[in-house]
């Protein structure tokens, strides 16, 4: 088990940099098994929540790609953003998304027609083309990739992070907080309407 | 060990699928869950940007704000669904013209 963290690059090797870690026969294969695993996982729910036409399959691909980048998370020494990533994500935003869903039953589904389809269609093909050049630029600097160094076993970690969060970031991390209170406070707001009228009617009974 | 454009190739597919989905699709709700897709492909390219230069956390703790402003962003953006759900019957976006002329 340890050898897998190690191929994965989860675990750092030993700590004397003289002494590299040595490759196991199955090589690198392992880590490259992991990321193509995630990111298929991860494109496969992201065209699912973009594509499917009931929301709530929508969500449902939101969260599987949420957990497969909080695995690559893992790879990439950033355990405490992978924790995050799914306490937060998946664990508040889609149940919330869910919530809203289930909330506006049926209507939640718009039925599909095609009015304004040249304009939507034309501004996507737009971006996808800017995308694809972006991509092309990317596939460049393939020729020569660069493979990131060694790291210690704190990089990533609650310990670490938390102690940039408390000293560099204080101020920052501060304002989020009064951020996430203007949120809660303006959505109770939003949400609520004039003297509770959801109360009084039952609006969203119908 | 995977290269860093192996990530950052991914996110930027990912940030494509998110931004075409939010130009495509009229369902509120659905171009709500695209722009979630697109802070999590953002996210991916932070940190993987963070582990080439391990120097730092810099960009762990900018995608722990990140993470920070989408629960907000979301929380207000759902309560603007319900409250237009309230006025209109529906969540298609192209419905929205309470500011027209």
């Amino acid at each position: 088990m340890l050898n897998l963290l190690l191929l994965l690059d989860i675990v750092p090797g030993p700590a004397n940099p003289a002494a590299p870690v040595p490759e196991t026969p199955q090589g690198p294969w392992m880590g490259f098994a992991y990321f193509g695993f995630c990111a298929v996982l991860a494109v496969v729910g992201a065209i699912a929540t973009v594509a499917s036409p009931n929301p709530i399959r929508g969500a449902m691909g939101l969260l599987l790609m949420i957990i497969s980048i909080a695995g690559l998370f893992l790879a990439l020494h950033a355990q405490f953003i992978a924790a995050i990533q799914v306490i937060v994500y998946a664990g508040a935003i889609v149940v919330l998304f869910l919530f809203v869903i289930m909330l506006l039953g049926s209507d939640a589904q718009t039925p599909s027609d095609q009015r304004g389809r040249i304009p939507r269609f034309g501004a996507a093909a737009l971006f996808a083309g800017l995308g694809l050049a972006a991509l092309t630029l990317l596939g460049r600097t393939m020729a020569k990739p660069k493979l990131p160094g060694d790291v210690g076993s704190d990089f990533g970690s609650i310990d670490s992070i938390g102690k940039v969060l408390f000293t560099d970031m204080l101020v920052p991390f501060e304002i989020s907080s009064a951020l996430l209170i203007v949120a809660v406070v303006g959505a109770i707001a939003v949400a609520r309407g004039k003297h509770g009228e959801l109360a009084e009617k039952g609006a969203l009974n119908k | 060990m995977i290269p860093v454009e192996y990530y950052v190739g991914l996110s930027a597919i990912l940030f494509l699928i998110g931004g075409i989905g939010f130009l495509v699709r009229r369902n509120v709700l659905v171009a709500l869950m695209s722009i979630e897709v697109m802070l999590n492909a953002t996210n991916l390219a932070l940190v993987a940007f963070n582990r080439q230069h391990a120097q730092a956390h810099t960009g762990q703790v900018l995608s722990f704000f990140v993470i920070a402003v989408a629960a907000a962003e979301a929380a207000v953006g759902l309560a603007i669904v319900l409250s237009f759900f309230r006025l209109k019957r529906t969540v298609r976006s192209d419905e929205a013209d309470l500011l027209r002329n």
